[in-house]
């Protein structure tokens, strides 16, 4: 079992709050990513679920238990760092069988849990290297091994993936998922990188300034943003916000359209006039960036190669079924 | 791009270093080839160098004349005691000031360092005083005392640098993994930290043993180490170079074997964290 509930959770570091009140509940088996830009919380909100930092107020229970008190070790998660954090001077086989060494299990237990998580891991030839002698995805896979070896109630990624190259990162975001999904193991995953974020969860935490923004889904978060925050911060290219007289026309102070959702015709006489001041063909998506006068500048997204050029004239017309309103405040409008 | 050295420049940067090694060195070869020389040959002019009648009659005289061995356990006790000692404090203060820092860290950090500005002379006379009213004059223990309290500065520095070398996260993955701190220590932040214990252990050995300062105010024979035993042969009838080349040979002859076999780690511990 691994079911994790935040119930008010404070942090500040003297006079600076860094997290403002956090309530979330997380279920058994889920795969729960924190994402939000740099200094937001999220990694402070993990490490305070992990018990490295203590709460300055609030509850965080793991399976109905209050563990704002219980020492790190105690409260069964396991945590893989972005720096990996290995023990230099061990072997694969002592990294990873360290926590249970701790433990106080038999030798011949922890070789036999070392071995199989190593097999999962595809570490057996490794198993006696120092951590040194390993390539950046073979370390994280040791990190990872660690983890999974303790067979925690929980796993906690803290940006796991962020020291690999880019093709390394695609291999191994799909490596812990398919894991998480065999292990069926709860786990928060935290990111900055809102692709890693899309792909991987089962639910998704948008933080912003110590605040959970929304919980959703990956796509709830896409098709229903709460705030013009996660409407930006969700999906690449970024949304396109359009203030005044199209959006009071709306009855919005703001409305957000996202880049695929604006049709773009070549000679059209409605929708939004633009000329194109950067063209970018990427063969399997064309991206426009549309200078629109008095609207600003904005980006469309059309599948497949079209062939529009830097200096041409277009029209954007938004879906009007795709169009997301906000009130003055920020918030979606509904309906 | 990496600069090419010609086999002409390197040859000349060899030859450079073996010169400039050597200078560095000639004292104390000069200083071991007169050990061996009658005191007739030690002040000869012009001085020879390898050619004279070799004889070690000047150990013997030393020996008799003064107990090597009582000076040289001295130095060990001495040397020895106050760097176990300066390192069983250095051990956590830096851990501390390491790994959960507060504002005045710094101060303290400097603070200490600035004790090593003073001259030690500048103290001297409060020092004997103390050592007087206590009772330490010339005891190995007020010895220990003073040569440890001397070079806690320098000893804290270094392994603050070198705790400060070692991630933090590591030391979290092992608070994860349910190492307790006793256990962290044990297992993750000591096998870490041996070279720069090792380094800093060697290199404070090295500076209590040569210490003269001290030394050779505050002791006289019971507790004098081998810096007294030097000094005692520059004595008022004048200078025998022979017998005082044959006793300074006797003193550093310990400390230059360790340091001969600890070269690769000493080297590498006063370059710890230069370069990454």
């Amino acid at each position: 079992m691994g079911q994790i509930t935040l119930q008010g959770v404070q942090k500040s570091f003297g006079p600076v709050h860094i997290i403002k009140g956090a309530d979330l509940d997380i279920a058994d088996g889920s795969f729960v990513v924190f994402v939000g830009p740099s200094g937001c919380g999220k990694t402070t909100l993990l490490r305070l679920i992990a018990g490295l930092e203590d709460v300055s107020g609030g509850k965080i229970l793991i399976d109905g238990k209050n563990v704002v008190d219980t020492p790190p070790a105690k409260r069964g998660l396991s945590m893989v760092f972005q720096s990996y954090a290995l023990y230099p001077h061990m072997s694969v086989r002592g990294n990873i069988g360290f926590g249970l060494k701790m433990a106080g299990l038999a030798k011949d237990e922890i070789n036999r849990k070392v071995e199989a998580a190593a097999a999962t891991l595809n570490l057996t030839p490794y198993l006696d290297r120092k951590p040194r002698e390993l390539s950046g995805g073979q370390r994280q896979r040791v990190a990872i091994g660690r983890a999974i070896v303790r067979e925690p109630k929980a796993f906690l990624f803290d940006e796991p993936l962020s020291n690999l190259d880019a093709a390394l990162r695609v291999q191994m975001r799909i490596e812990v998922t398919r894991l998480q999904k065999q292990l069926g193991t709860t786990a928060i995953y935290v990111t900055h990188d809102q692709v890693e974020a899309m792909t991987m969860a089962d639910k998704i935490v948008v933080l912003n300034g110590g605040k959970i923004e929304q919980y959703g889904s990956p796509l709830e978060l896409y098709e229903r943003p709460a705030n013009l925050f996660v409407a930006g911060f969700i999906g690449s290219p970024k949304m396109n916000f359009v203030t005044g007289e199209h959006a009071l026309q709306r009855g919005a102070a703001t409305i957000g359209v996202r880049p695929e959702h604006l049709k773009i015709e070549r000679d059209g006489a409605g929708g939004w006039q633009g000329t194109i001041s950067v063209a970018e063909h990427l063969g399997s998506d064309t991206f426009l960036y549309v200078d629109a006068g008095p609207l600003g500048m904005l980006t469309a997204r059309y599948i497949g190669e079209l062939s529009l050029h830097a200096g041409d004239r277009v029209s954007l017309v938004p879906d009007p079924a795709r169009i997301h309103r906000f009130d003055e405040r920020g918030n979606a409008l509904q309906g | 791009m990496a600069r090419m050295a010609t086999t002409k420049q390197v040859a000349v940067s060899t030859a450079a270093a073996w010169l400039f090694g050597f200078l560095i060195f000639f004292p104390i070869l000069w200083m071991v080839l007169a050990s061996f020389k009658t005191e007739l040959e030690a002040f000869a002019i012009p001085p020879s160098f390898l050619f004279f009648h070799w004889t070690t009659e000047n150990y013997a005289t030393v020996q008799e004349r003064s107990d090597y061995l009582h000076h040289a356990l001295n130095s060990i006790i001495i040397a020895g005691g106050s760097t176990l000692i300066a390192l069983l404090i250095a051990v956590p203060a830096a851990w501390s000031m390491a790994f959960s820092p507060t504002k005045r860290t710094k101060d303290i950090l400097l603070w200490m360092l600035s004790t090593k500005m003073m001259p030690p002379v500048g103290v001297l006379v409060p020092i004997y005083l103390i050592f007087k009213t206590f009772g330490l004059l010339d005891s190995r223990i007020g010895l220990v005392f003073i040569l440890c309290l001397g070079n806690l500065p320098i000893v804290i520095w270094m392994l603050f640098t070198y705790f400060k070398e070692i991630p933090r996260d590591i030391l979290e993955a092992a608070r994860m993994d349910g190492a307790t701190i006793g256990r962290e220590l044990v297992y993750v932040l000591t096998p870490m930290a041996i070279p720069g214990l090792a380094s800093t252990l060697l290199l404070n050995l090295i500076l209590a043993w040569n210490e003269a300062f001290w030394t050779l105010n505050l002791s006289t024979s019971n507790a004098a180490p081998l810096t007294t035993f030097i000094a005692s042969y520059s004595s008022p009838e004048g200078l025998f170079w022979a017998k005082l080349s044959a006793a300074s040979t006797l003193a550093i002859a310990p400390i230059l074997v360790l340091g001969w076999f600890s070269q690769k780690q000493l080297v590498r511990g006063l370059t710890f964290g230069a370069v990454k």
